[in-house]
């Protein structure tokens, strides 16, 4: 019989409000095993912790349970109290009673009820609890990052420094992402590209980063430390090693009618392209859906003008296996698609555009090199209204509930820009608030009204029609004047919410990485660990984990990046005791617990067992490797006859909580 | 077809192949067949026997009968293969010391179902594939055999053989337009008080004999949950009626996935207690939730309450389907 001592906490008001805490310590004391029971107002405080180890010393207590928080707060905390008294750090319990009772209850009495039972269910458990040690496991000295725009780049390069190997897998031909795409960034107005090109070329060149570029995460095993991921990479039918980006068969191609992405497909490319003139690597990719040789074997014309032989059609995907100690997602987002938007006449006129292909008319490097010409008939356009909010904070159904954050601020830049290149014109915003909470943000905000003239009315525009000369009819409300208004604007820009990247889903279930429900990965704590996903050895960059702008996302690039350094500096981790433990005797050697372990912990073999008639048989027994095992349970609950268990969270413990609560 | 059987089984034994054979003999009474084991071409003669009232499933006695020195040779008919092919599944047989010959069957005549016809005092029965005799104490009585057949067999869900190494008479097919689950149906339309007092009514008969559990194919733990005193569940299913309810509830849970539906667990309850339903609910749900899945029927197939899948249902289906099934 364990000799337990019972620890209720007030944490302020936030328990002993809706709990009567000393009716729970008083409750427990008639629990079998405890021989001592009480209460205190902060039990994590030091004063609180000495309690604890002072009962342990006193009472001789071989058992722990604190009535508090949730364990996720301050079981450690709690854990090495008891380990400093003296006792294993695995023989104290927690018993939730602030999460799960305090706080979503109102009544007193059944609060305080339930307190009790929750006690009683975890006095029930800790008499079966046995001290467990933990062990350790290696941790390979390399990073992966998921993604190669400013986040992915920004984490990779971080990590270099401080001298670690790390890996950029990027499933376009180049990396850099959204970023090469803008023009100018706000508040400072500063070139993106002049800023980003710089760190891409520096990725190339860091002998310690190793750029997958047109290639994706095909798939994950393995734990914190020590993952196994293959990487495929795409055949782009030509080879990197040779290919000196000279951009000879990118003239030559005779295939010019492909949509080219880069510019919104707003200009064309060849069937074989480099993606941009900074791109890294420069190397040309053949796209499979259009090039004659590949869809019809008719052509040839790239390898005929390549002096250095690196076109290859036979190219095939290949899949590439590395060990990573830790991984960082850094998978970014899109514009959603405006096919539910028709109220704006999106996919009806060609001069109604995103901010993304506003960036592309005003970027140099874009389809009207620079100058802002409609789409339609190249014209500049005269008037120009901005709608805000297309799918943001949007209720109906259509698009986001959130906030994409960082459209007040671009389509501010758009507006202000237009205005200083070319003053004629008359810029409208449309906005339901204008959000611009950030460093120099609302000066930059106040200067496109103040100084540059352009007309912000709150109110959200609810049609936009196409006219015959041309032009569209926007009719709006303005929401401080309370009028309707029309406007014949030569050119809409949409500001359309952003949405995680589709490829993020898939690749949340490879690394059992949790989501919300908006397909943003979940961070461990909001405010406390921010960067971290729940799932040990998992890391969050950018706007994967939520909307941000660049700042905010180079932030939190660094920030995942010393969280990398930090594991990967270690050269053990310490393992989590609480795994899985097969009892041969009554094993079945069924294979399922096998078939449903997601890290591939158990493995099955022959052993010989003297039976009890004294004869030996040769059985199939399963065994658990226990520095791969995350103790998840998954096995326990798969095994027919109950020979899997897992430490700490013992079958028998477990039905013992059960009776405890139904008693 | 028993001459057939009997003629193989003398070979098979005179070569040196197999060194014992599985099936059936006669049991206490002359329609309670029971499986027997033969090792010699005297006792296959004198004992050895296989007719319409042959209804045990064979599959479970290779666990051991497969450790034993030199192989065995069992006869197993198309929905025992389902059951055989399952434990090959779990590793529980090994399979190169058994030498299967799968056997035709048109349907088992049951003693439970001639006796649920109101016949008492049945001393024997026979039956020559189309019509069964009744010997009782009181006279003789005869029945179409479709009259006598347990609802296991006029639901006969395949006539296919899903593992053998020879086949006698004639191979036949998958029935795919059976009615099994309409009683489950029927249940499931229930509300739960009327669902909860059919069950108590029908289990409250149960007295622990632990037949269906030893007769199960998918009951082959080394050792049951319920007989560890380690497991946390020793007992629970002993103390009081309705726990014993529980242990019912529970064996259904813990051979869901795995249950082929061969429906042995019913024919050998002494309280004629329907437990089948219980596992073909579980049937139902991975056919509706997981798509259509048939246990022991490929031995390579994943199972799918042992494979996790991203088009998996999410537990809301629960509150999709109203909460009520």
């Amino acid at each position: 019989m364990q000799k337990i001592g019972v620890f209720v906490c007030h944490c302020g008001t936030n328990i002993a409000a809706t709990v009567d805490v000393k009716a729970v310590a008083e409750a427990l004391k008639g629990e079998p095993g405890v021989v001592f029971s009480t209460d205190y107002q902060y039990m994590c405080s030091e004063a609180g912790q000495n309690l604890i180890k002072n009962s342990i010393k006193e009472y001789g207590l071989t058992g722990v349970v604190v009535c508090s928080c949730s364990p996720r707060m301050h079981e450690q905390t709690f854990r090495k109290a008891a380990q400093s008294a003296g006792i294993n750090p695995y023989m104290v319990e927690i018993a939730n009673i602030r999460e799960q009772c305090s706080w979503i209850h109102k009544d007193i009495w059944s609060a305080t009820e339930k307190a009790i039972i929750l006690g009683k269910a975890a006095v029930a458990k800790v008499q079966l609890n046995a001290p467990l040690t933990a062990g350790e496991s290696p941790v390979v000295k390399r990073a992966l990052v998921i993604g190669g725009g400013i986040a992915g780049i920004q984490t990779a390069l971080d990590i270099a420094e401080a001298g670690f190997e790390v890996d950029i897998v990027e499933k376009q031909p180049t990396i850099g992402g959204k970023m090469t795409q803008i023009d100018k960034t706000f508040p400072t107005l500063d070139c993106a590209a002049c800023i980003l090109t710089p760190k891409m070329v520096d990725c190339a060149q860091n002998e310690k980063i190793k750029i997958y570029s047109y290639s994706e995460v095909a798939d994950v095993k393995g734990f914190v430390g020590n993952f196994t991921v293959k990487i495929k990479k795409k055949a782009r039918y030509v080879d990197e090693d040779k290919c000196t980006g000279c951009g000879i068969c990118t003239e030559k191609c005779p295939v010019k009618n492909v949509p080219n992405e880069f510019n919104m497909g707003m200009d064309n490319r060849r069937a074989i392209y480099i993606p941009f003139a900074q791109a890294v690597p420069k190397v040309a990719t053949i796209d499979a859906n259009y090039c004659n040789m590949l869809k019809n074997g008719k052509c040839g014309v790239c390898s005929k003008f390549c002096t250095v032989g690196a076109i290859d059609y036979k190219q095939q995907d290949t899949i590439v296996e590395e060990k990573y100690g830790a991984i960082v997602v850094a998978t970014g987002f899109n514009p959603i698609k405006l096919d539910d938007f028709d109220e704006f006449a999106y996919s009806q006129s060609k001069d109604v555009i995103t901010s993304l292909e506003f960036e592309r008319l005003t970027n140099a490097a874009g389809p009207t090199s620079g100058t802002l010409l409609r789409p339609s008939d190249g014209k500049h356009p005269h008037t120009i209204v901005f709608v805000q909010c297309v799918g943001s904070r949007d209720t109906s159904g259509c698009g986001k509930t959130y906030c994409s954050k960082i459209c007040c601020m671009y389509t501010a830049k758009h507006a202000m820009l237009t205005r200083e290149k070319y003053p004629d014109t008359d810029v409208y915003v449309f906005y339901i608030d204008v959000r611009t909470p950030g460093k120099n943000f609302d000066e930059f905000y106040r200067r496109a009204v103040e100084e540059y003239g352009v007309h912000y009315i709150k109110g959200m525009v609810g049609k936009v029609v196409p006219r015959s000369d041309g032009t569209l009819m926007v009719q709006a409300s303005d929401l401080l004047s309370n009028e309707q208004l029309h406007i014949n604007a030569d050119l809409v820009v949409l500001a359309a919410a952003i949405e995680p990247d589709k490829s993020a889903r898939s690749l949340a279930t490879m690394l059992t990485a949790s989501m919300d429900t908006n397909d943003f990965f979940t961070e461990a704590h909001p405010k406390l660990r921010p960067v971290e996903s729940p799932t040990a050895g998992i890391f969050l960059s950018g706007v994967c984990q939520g909307p941000k702008d660049i700042p905010e996302t180079v932030s939190q690039a660094s920030a995942a990046a010393a969280k990398v350094i930090g594991l990967l500096a270690k050269d053990k981790l310490t393992c989590n005791p609480c795994v899985a433990q097969a009892n041969e005797l009554m094993c079945n050697g069924c294979s399922s617990c096998e078939k449903v372990c997601p890290y591939g912990a158990i493995t099955y073999s022959d052993k010989e067992f003297r039976m009890p008639d004294r004869t030996t048989a040769i059985r199939r027994v399963a065994s658990v490797n226990e520095a791969v095992c995350q103790g998840c349970g998954a096995c326990t609950v798969a095994c027919p006859s109950g020979a899997m268990d897992l430490k700490g969270f013992s079958n028998s413990q477990i039905m013992a909580e059960v009776d405890a609560i139904c008693k | 077809m028993q001459s057939e059987m009997i003629k193989r089984a003398k070979e098979l034994l005179a070569s040196g192949e197999v060194a014992r054979v599985v099936g059936w003999k006669a049991g206490e009474f002359d329609y309670d067949i029971t499986p027997g084991v033969f090792t010699t071409a005297e006792e296959l003669d004198s004992a050895f026997l296989y007719n319409d009232l042959c209804e045990a499933n064979l599959s479970k006695y290779m666990i051991a009968q497969s450790r034993k020195e030199g192989k065995t040779l069992v006869f197993l008919k198309p929905c025992d293969t389902y059951s055989f092919s399952q434990l090959l599944k779990e590793h529980r047989i090994l399979r190169e010391n058994v030498y299967v010959i799968g056997v035709p069957c048109d349907g088992k005549v049951d003693v439970d179902t001639v006796k649920a016809t109101g016949l008492t005092g049945i001393c024997s029965m026979t039956s020559d594939g189309e019509t069964v005799t009744v010997k009782t104490l009181y006279g003789d009585s005869t029945m179409s055999k479709a009259d006598a057949m347990s609802e296991r067999c006029i639901n006969c869900k395949s006539k296919k053989h899903v593992v053998y190494d020879e086949l006698l008479g004639e191979e036949g097919d998958v029935v795919a337009d059976n009615h099994r689950f309409d009683m489950v149906e029927k249940i499931e339309a229930m509300t739960p008080d009327e669902r909860f007092e059919f069950w108590r009514n029908e289990l409250s008969r149960c007295i622990r004999c632990n037949a269906c559990r030893n007769v199960c194919p998918a009951c082959s733990c080394e050792k049951c949950v319920f007989d560890n005193e380690q497991s946390g569940a020793f007992n629970k299913g002993a103390s009081d009626s309705f726990e014993e309810n529980m242990f019912h509830i529970i064996r259904a849970f813990h051979v869901a996935g795995r249950c082929t539906d061969c429906g042995e667990c019913s024919r050998v309850c002494p309280q004629n207690i329907p437990l089948h339903l219980l596992n073909r609910k579980f049937i139902k749900d991975i056919n509706e939730l997981y798509g259509e899945y048939q246990a022991g029927e490929n031995a390579d197939e994943r199972a799918p309450l042992n494979t996790f899948t991203t088009e998996d249902v999410e537990p809301s289906i629960v509150y999709e389907r109203g909460g009520k099934q």
